[in-house]
C-alpha cells in the first residue's frame, strides 16, 4: 500500500505546476507589483518616483478621466438595457417549436462575434463613414436621411453601441437559448391551463427560471463593457475621437501608461477598474446566493 | 396549442429581418474586397449596369489581394497569427487540462489553496495587469518577443476551472484506480485514459483560445515593436496608415484575417457552442 501511495505522491504537483508557476509569475507577481506602482509616477519603465496617493488625486481632477468613466457607464448601460433584452427576445423567437432549422439561425446570429474586435472596428470604420459609408448611403437612399450624418464625429457613443450590438447580440443569445431550453415545459403548460396569458407566463415562469443565467450574462457584459478598448481605439484611428467623445477607461489607461509612459499612473487607473469589477462580482455572488436559498 | 398562422409569419419576418442585419456587413466586406477602386463608391454591394440583377462582372477584381501579397507583409502576418494562435492554444489547453485534472482527481497539500486561486483569479480584470505586466516583461527582457505573449497566456485560470469541472463530472475515479492496478504510470493514465474522457471540452477550449489569440490586438500592440512580428490584428489595423483611402485593399486585408476563423468555426461549431455554454450552466 505504502508503495502505491508513494507511486503517485508527486503526480498532482507535476500536473498543477504549469498553472501555478505561470500564474504566480505572470498574474500574482504583477498584481503585487501594481500595488507598489500605483503609488509611483513613471517616465518610461526605468524612471520611477514615489508620489503617495497623488495618482488618485490627479485622476479625480482630470476631466478626461471623468469623461472616460461616463462613456464607459453609458456603454455598459446600453449593453445591459438594450443589447441583453434584444438577445433574450431573439432567443425566445428561436426557442419556438415552429422555427425550422434552429441550428442554422443560431449560427448566423452567432457569426459576428467570431470576427473579433479589431476587425469589427476596421469594418465599422468604413460602414459609419460620412457620405460614403454603407450606413449613410443606405439610410439616404431608403429613408432620405442626411448623408453627412456625422457618426464618427459627433455620435461616437451611438456608433459604438450599434457596432457592439451587431457583434454581441447573437453571442448573448446563445446563453439565453441554452437557459430557455432548460425551462420545464410542464410549468408553462400548467400556467397556460390556469389561464395565464403569454405575458404573465413570461414574467412569472420564464424570467424566474432563467435568472441564474441572466445574472451571469449581465456580469459578463459589465466586465466586457468596463474593459472596452479595441473597438473605440481602432474605430477612432488610435484616439478618443473629436473632443474625446469615445474615450473609455481602458483607453485612458493605455494613453497614460503607454503613450505618455507613466506606468505608475496607469496602474492606479487599473486598480479603479479592478475595484469596480470586484464590486459587480460581489453583487453577482449575493444575487446568486439568494437564488440558491430560494430553491 | 396550435400556432396561429399570423404568428408564424410575424416570427419568420422578425428572424429574417434580424438575419439580414447580421449578414449585410459580411456581404459588404466580401463585395468590397473584390471591387475595384472605381466601382467602390458607386455601388454599396455588387456593381451593375442598370437594374440590380444586371451584374457588371468587369467591376470585380482580385487586384487588392495580389497587391497585398506583393507589396505588404500580409503573408508574414498571417504566418505569425497562425503560429502564435496554434502554440498558445495547444499549450494553454494542455496546461489547463493538467491543472484541472490535478485539482479534480488528487488529494494533496495545497489543493484547497490552488483551487481557491483558480476560482478567485476569474474576477481579475486584464486591465489591471497591463501596466505591471509590461513592466515585468521589460525586466525579463521579453518585450518584442513571442515568449512575452505566449508565457502569460499558458495557464488561464478560466481554463483550469473549466477542466476541473469537466474532470469532476466526466471521469469516474474507478477508471483511474483500474489504470493504476494495471500498473500504468500517472502520466500515461492522464494522456491515454483521462484526456479522452473530456474530449469535447478539449475541442471547445482549443477553439476558444485559438480565436482569442487570433483576435487579440492589445497584447501584441503593446509588446511588439518589430513590424515583421505583427500578427494580423495589428497588421490589418495599420493598413489604414499607408493605404487609408484604398477601402478595397483594407477590406481585402480584413477578409484574409476573418475568413480562416469563420471557416474553422463552421466546421467545428457544435463543440464550440457547447464549450461556451458549459461555464454558464454553473453560473
Amino acid at each position: 500500500m505504502t508503495h502505491r501511495a508513494g507511486h503517485y505522491a508527486w503526480a498532482p504537483y507535476i500536473f498543477v505546476a504549469p498553472f501555478v508557476l505561470t500564474f504566480l509569475t505572470f498574474t500574482g507577481y504583477p498584481i503585487v507589483l501594481s500595488v507598489q506602482m500605483a503609488f509611483q509616477q513613471n517616465a518610461g519603465p526605468r524612471v520611477a518616483e514615489y508620489v503617495g496617493l497623488q495618482n488618485f488625486a490627479w485622476m479625480l481632477e482630470d476631466p478626461d478621466f471623468w469623461k472616460a468613466i461616463r462613456n464607459t457607464l453609458v456603454f455598459a448601460a446600453a449593453s445591459v438595457l438594450i443589447q441583453l433584452p434584444a438577445a433574450l427576445g431573439l432567443a425566445m423567437l428561436l426557442n419556438n417549436r415552429i422555427v425550422r432549422a434552429p441550428a442554422v439561425w443560431r449560427m448566423i446570429f452567432f457569426a459576428p462575434v467570431l470576427v473579433g474586435l479589431p476587425f469589427v472596428a476596421v469594418l465599422a470604420g468604413l460602414i459609419f463613414e460620412k457620405n460614403t459609408g454603407l450606413l449613410n448611403v443606405t439610410l439616404h437612399a431608403w429613408l432620405g436621411f442626411d448623408p453627412e450624418f456625422p457618426w464618427l464625429q459627433e455620435y461616437i457613443m451611438l456608433a459604438l453601441i450599434i457596432a457592439a450590438f451587431w457583434m454581441y447580440v447573437g453571442f448573448n443569445m446563445v446563453y439565453f437559448l441554452a437557459a430557455l431550453q432548460n425551462v420545464r415545459p410542464e410549468l408553462l403548460e400548467a400556467a397556460a391551463v390556469d389561464g395565464a396569458r403569454a405575458w404573465h407566463r413570461f414574467i412569472h415562469v420564464t424570467i424566474p427560471a432563467i435568472r441564474p443565467v441572466t445574472t451571469f450574462v449581465v456580469f459578463l457584459s459589465l466586465i466586457g463593457s468596463f474593459q472596452l478598448f479595441e473597438l473605440p481605439y481602432l474605430l477612432l484611428n488610435n484616439s478618443g475621437g473629436p473632443d474625446n467623445q469615445g474615450l473609455t477607461v481602458v483607453m485612458y489607461l493605455y494613453q497614460q501608461g503607454f503613450d505618455r509612459g507613466d506606468l505608475g499612473y496607469a496602474s492606479a487607473v487599473g486598480w479603479v477598474v479592478a475595484l469596480v469589477l470586484l464590486g459587480f462580482a460581489v453583487i453577482q455572488r449575493m444575487i446568486g446566493r439568494g437564488d440558491e436559498e430560494r430553491t | 396549442m396550435r400556432p396561429h398562422r399570423i404568428m408564424i409569419v410575424v416570427l419568420y419576418a422578425a428572424l429574417v429581418a434580424f438575419a439580414a442585419v447580421t449578414i449585410v456587413p459580411f456581404a459588404y466586406l466580401v463585395f468590397s474586397s473584390f471591387k475595384s477602386q472605381e466601382t467602390f463608391f458607386s455601388f454599396p454591394f455588387w456593381p451593375t449596369q442598370g437594374a440590380w440583377w444586371e451584374v457588371d462582372w468587369s467591376g470585380f477584381t482580385g487586384q487588392h489581394f495580389t497587391r497585398l501579397f506583393e507589396e505588404t507583409g500580409v503573408l508574414q502576418a498571417t504566418v505569425n497569427s497562425f503560429c502564435l494562435s496554434s502554440v498558445t492554444a495547444v499549450l494553454a489547453t494542455l496546461s489547463s487540462a493538467m491543472g484541472g485534472y490535478g485539482l479534480a482527481k488528487f488529494r494533496f497539500r495545497g489543493r484547497e489553496a490552488i483551487t481557491w486561486l483558480a476560482i478567485g483569479a476569474l474576477v481579475i480584470p486584464g486591465a489591471l495587469l497591463l501596466a505591471p505586466g509590461y513592466h515585468l516583461l521589460f525586466r525579463l527582457g521579453l518585450l518584442d518577443t513571442y515568449a512575452g505573449l505566449i508565457l502569460p497566456a499558458i495557464a488561464p485560470a478560466f481554463g483550469v476551472y473549466l477542466f476541473r469541472q469537466a474532470f469532476i463530472s466526466g471521469l469516474p475515479d474507478e477508471m483511474l484506480e483500474a489504470g493504476r492496478v494495471d500498473g500504468c504510470g500517472e502520466l500515461r493514465i492522464f494522456f491515454s485514459l483521462s484526456l479522452p474522457m473530456v474530449r469535447p471540452m478539449i475541442g471547445a477550449f482549443l477553439l476558444i483560445t485559438y480565436l482569442g489569440t487570433w483576435n487579440n490586438f492589445l497584447g501584441p500592440q503593446i509588446l511588439l515593436q518589430t513590424p515583421g512580428k505583427y500578427p494580423l490584428a495589428v497588421f490589418v489595423s495599420q493598413l489604414r496608415g499607408p493605404y487609408g483611402t484604398e477601402h478595397g485593399l483594407i477590406m481585402a486585408g480584413t477578409m484574409i484575417a476573418v475568413a480562416p476563423v469563420l471557416l474553422l468555426f463552421l466546421m467545428l461549431q457544435r463543440d464550440f457552442i457547447a464549450g461556451l455554454t458549459a461555464g454558464a450552466a454553473k453560473g
